[in-house]
C-alpha cells in the first residue's frame, strides 16, 4: 500500500481551479517531485495534504487512513511534517530551540509539569535537546545551535527548518520549493541532504522549480498545469514528455 | 537549578531584603506596606506579561478577574451563617472545616467560611470564567480576546458597583486576614507589616520562579512559537488554540490569586478594582517591563504600583498610566529595559574622531 494516496482532489478559489481532479500516489521510501509553472497549483496541493486547506472534493490518506478534516496540528502527529516555501522560522528563538518545537508531538509535559520542573520533565527536556542537537548535527548545523534562527543566511536558515520538519521523526516531509533561493552550491548540498534523509526511511514530497534538483534525486515526478495533472512517470521520461515540454519547459526554458 | 536561574533568585532575594532593611533603619517601614500591596498588583502584571509576550495576546480583563478573585473571597468570608448553623448543609460545611468561627470588628461572634475554602472558590470561578471566554475567542486569529475582555471588564465592573450584597459603590470590608502558618498570614492584624512584607515576596518569589520554569520549559517554546509564526507553529504538532486558552486561564488564576491576597491584606475590596482604567495600568506597565520579559515586568510593576500607591501621580494616576502607555508604544515598543542606552547617548553626544553614524 502507498504512503500517501492523493484521489481525485479539487480545489477552487472563487471562479479559479487551484487543483482539479488530481490523483497520485507516493510509495514509501521514495523522493517525489511536484513540478509545474507558477500558479499550477502545486502550493494549494501541499496545504491541502497538510490540512491548512479543505478540499472541495476528493480524499488524500495517509497510511490507509483518510486526514480529510483532520487540524493542521493533528498533521503532525500523523507523522506528516513540512517546510515551507518562504521559510517560516520562529523570531527571537534560537536555531536549537525552533528544531526543539520540531520535537513538540514526541514530548508530552504541559503546563503544571512544567510549572513544577518535576523530574519526569527536566528528563523529556534533556531528551529533546539531545535528539534536537543530534539532528542538527546529521544535517551539518550543529555550530549554529546557539544562533538566533532569523539572523542566520538564506541557506543555513532552509537547513534549520529541514532540521525543525525532521524533529518530530515523521514518516514523510513535504518539501515546499527548498531550493528557492539557494545558489548552485547550496543547491547541490541541500540535493545531498534530501537523498540522506530518504535514506534514513523518510519518504520525501517535495514542490521544486529547481529542474536540476528534481531531475537529479526524484525517483518519481508529478507535472502540474493550470491545476490539473499532465504527467506522471520517472524524470528521464517526464523529461520527453511532449506535452510537458510544451507547457512547462517549452514556456519556462529562457 | 539552572545557573543563571539561581543567580536570579538570589539577587531577587538581596533586593528585597535590602528594602526591608533600609526602610527598618530609615524608620521609614511603612513604606513596607506599599511594597506590599505591589508585590501582589505585580502577579496581576505578571500573567498579563505571560500572555501579551508569550501568547501574542491582549487582555482588558486583567483588573475584572482580579475583582472577581477579591469579592469572591470577601463575600465568603464575611458572610455570617450563625443564623443557618442548624441548617443541614451549613452544618454539614462546618463539621468538615469549611467554616471557621470568629469574632468580628464589632465584638460579635460570627460563623464563616473559611479563606482557604474561599481561595479555592475564588480561584475556580476565575478560571472558570477565563475559560468559558476564551474557549470561542482564542480559536480566532487576532485580537479578539482584547474586545472580549473589554467587555468582560465592564459587566464585572457593573455587577459589583450595582449589587447591594456586594456593597455597591462601598464595596465589602471586614474582611479577616488570611491565615498561612500560626502566627502568619496576609492581614493587617497578622503578624505585622515585616511579616506580611516578607509573606507577600515569598509569594511572588514562588510564582516568578513557576513561570520562569514554565518559559523555559515545551510549553514556553511552543508559546513563543505561536508568537513567532502562527502556522509554522501548528505545522509542527502545536494545538494553538489550547495553548492560548491554558495561558489566559493562568493569566486570570494569578489575578484572581492577586484579588484575594489584597483583599485579605487590606480587609477590604471596592468596585474601582474592577475598572478598566485598572486593565490598562497593568498593560501599561507590562509595556514598560518588555512583553514577555518576566523580570523586567517585574522591576517595573514594584517601581510604577509603588509610586502610584504612595500618591505621587495624584489625581492624574490614570492620566499618568495612559501617557505611558503611548509614550512606550512609540519610543521603546520592546519596553524600557530594552533600550540601548549606550546607543541613545551616541546620538546626544557624538564620540570624537569617529565617524558619525551614517543615517
Amino acid at each position: 500500500m502507498p504512503l500517501l494516496q492523493v484521489s481525485s482532489l479539487s480545489k477552487s478559489f472563487g471562479g479559479v481551479h487551484a487543483v482539479r481532479n488530481v490523483s497520485f500516489d507516493v510509495e514509501k521510501g521514495m523522493i517525489k517531485a511536484l513540478i509545474g509553472p507558477n500558479g499550477a497549483g502545486k502550493t494549494t496541493l501541499f496545504n491541502l495534504v497538510s490540512g491548512f486547506v479543505l478540499p472541495d472534493a476528493g480524499e488524500v490518506r495517509f497510511d490507509g487512513r483518510p486526514i480529510r478534516g483532520v487540524q493542521p496540528w493533528q498533521v503532525a502527529a500523523i507523522g506528516i511534517s513540512r517546510t515551507f516555501q518562504n521559510i517560516k522560522l520562529f523570531a527571537g528563538m534560537t536555531a536549537l530551540e525552533n528544531v526543539m518545537v520540531g520535537r513538540h508531538v514526541r514530548s508530552r509535559s504541559g503546563f503544571l509539569s512544567s510549572m513544577l520542573h518535576l523530574p519526569s520533565t527536566w528528563r523529556e527536556e534533556a531528551e529533546v535537546r539531545g535528539r534536537s542537537l543530534e539532528l542538527m548535527e546529521f544535517l551539518g548545523i550543529a555550530a549554529l545551535a546557539d544562533s538566533e534562527a532569523t539572523s542566520l543566511a538564506y541557506g543555513q536558515q532552509r537547513a534549520v527548518e529541514l532540521a525543525r520538519a525532521l524533529a518530530s521523526e515523521p514518516r514523510m516531509v513535504l518539501l515546499d520549493e527548498p531550493a528557492a533561493g539557494l545558489n548552485m552550491r547550496e543547491t547541490a548540498e541541500l540535493a545531498r541532504l534530501i537523498v540522506r534523509i530518504r535514506d534514513r526511511g523518510v519518504t520525501v514530497l517535495l514542490v521544486e522549480h529547481d529542474m536540476s534538483l528534481v531531475m537529479d534525486i526524484s525517483d518519481e515526478v508529478v507535472v502540474l498545469s493550470y491545476g490539473e495533472k499532465i504527467a506522471e512517470s520517472d524524470p528521464r521520461t517526464v523529461q520527453k514528455d511532449p506535452q510537458v515540454i510544451r507547457v512547462y519547459l517549452g514556456e519556462e526554458e529562457c | 537549578m539552572r545557573p543563571a536561574l539561581l543567580r536570579q533568585v538570589a539577587i531577587f532575594v538581596a533586593v528585597f531584603v535590602a528594602l526591608e532593611l533600609l526602610a527598618v533603619a530609615g524608620e521609614k517601614s511603612f513604606l513596607l506596606t506599599q511594597v506590599t500591596m505591589s508585590a501582589y498588583y505585580t502577579l496581576v502584571v505578571l500573567g498579563l506579561s505571560l500572555l501579551m509576550g508569550y501568547a501574542g495576546q491582549i487582555s482588558l480583563g486583567q483588573a475584572g478577574f482580579f475583582a472577581l478573585g477579591g469579592y469572591t473571597s470577601a463575600v465568603l468570608t464575611t458572610w455570617d451563617l450563625a443564623a443557618q448553623r442548624s441548617v443541614g448543609w451549613v452544618a454539614g460545611a462546618a463539621r468538615v472545616g469549611l467554616l471557621t468561627s470568629r469574632t468580628d470588628a464589632f465584638g460579635a461572634q460570627v460563623l464563616t467560611v473559611h479563606p482557604w475554602p474561599a481561595l479555592a472558590c475564588a480561584l475556580l470561578l476565575t478560571m472558570t470564567v477565563a475559560f468559558v471566554v476564551g474557549i470561542p475567542v482564542l480559536k480566532l486569529k487576532g485580537h479578539y480576546l482584547a474586545m472580549a475582555t473589554l467587555g468582560l471588564g465592564t459587566i464585572v465592573y457593573s455587577i459589583a458597583v450595582g449589587t447591594a450584597r456586594l456593597g455597591a459603590a462601598d464595596g465589602i470590608s471586614g474582611v479577616p486576614p488570611f491565615p498561612l502558618l500560626p502566627g502568619i498570614g496576609v492581614g493587617g492584624s497578622m503578624g505585622g507589616r515585616i511579616v506580611n512584607y516578607y509573606v507577600a515576596c515569598g509569594i511572588l518569589a514562588a510564582v516568578m520562579l513557576l513561570l520562569l520554569n514554565l518559559v523555559h520549559s515545551r510549553v514556553g517554546r511552543a508559546l513563543r512559537a505561536i508568537h513567532g509564526a502562527e502556522d509554522a507553529a501548528s505545522a509542527m504538532g502545536v494545538d494553538t488554540a489550547h495553548f492560548k486558552v491554558r495561558t489566559f486561564v493562568l493569566g486570570a488564576a494569578l489575578a484572581g490569586l492577586a484579588g484575594v491576597l489584597l483583599t485579605h491584606f487590606n480587609g477590604a475590596i471596592g468596585p474601582s478594582e474592577a475598572s478598566i482604567m485598572k486593565s490598562v495600568k497593568y498593560l501599561a506597565i507590562v509595556a514598560v517591563g518588555g512583553m514577555g520579559s518576566l523580570w523586567g515586568t517585574l522591576a517595573a510593576s514594584m517601581v510604577l504600583n509603588f509610586l502610584s500607591l504612595r500618591g505621587y501621580f495624584g489625581t492624574l494616576d490614570d492620566a499618568v498610566f495612559g501617557a505611558i502607555l503611548i509614550a512606550v508604544m512609540l519610543f521603546a515598543p520592546q519596553g524600557i529595559l530594552a533600550i540601548d542606552l549606550r546607543r541613545a547617548l551616541r546620538i546626544l553626544r557624538p564620540a570624537r574622531g569617529a565617524p558619525a553614524e551614517p543615517r
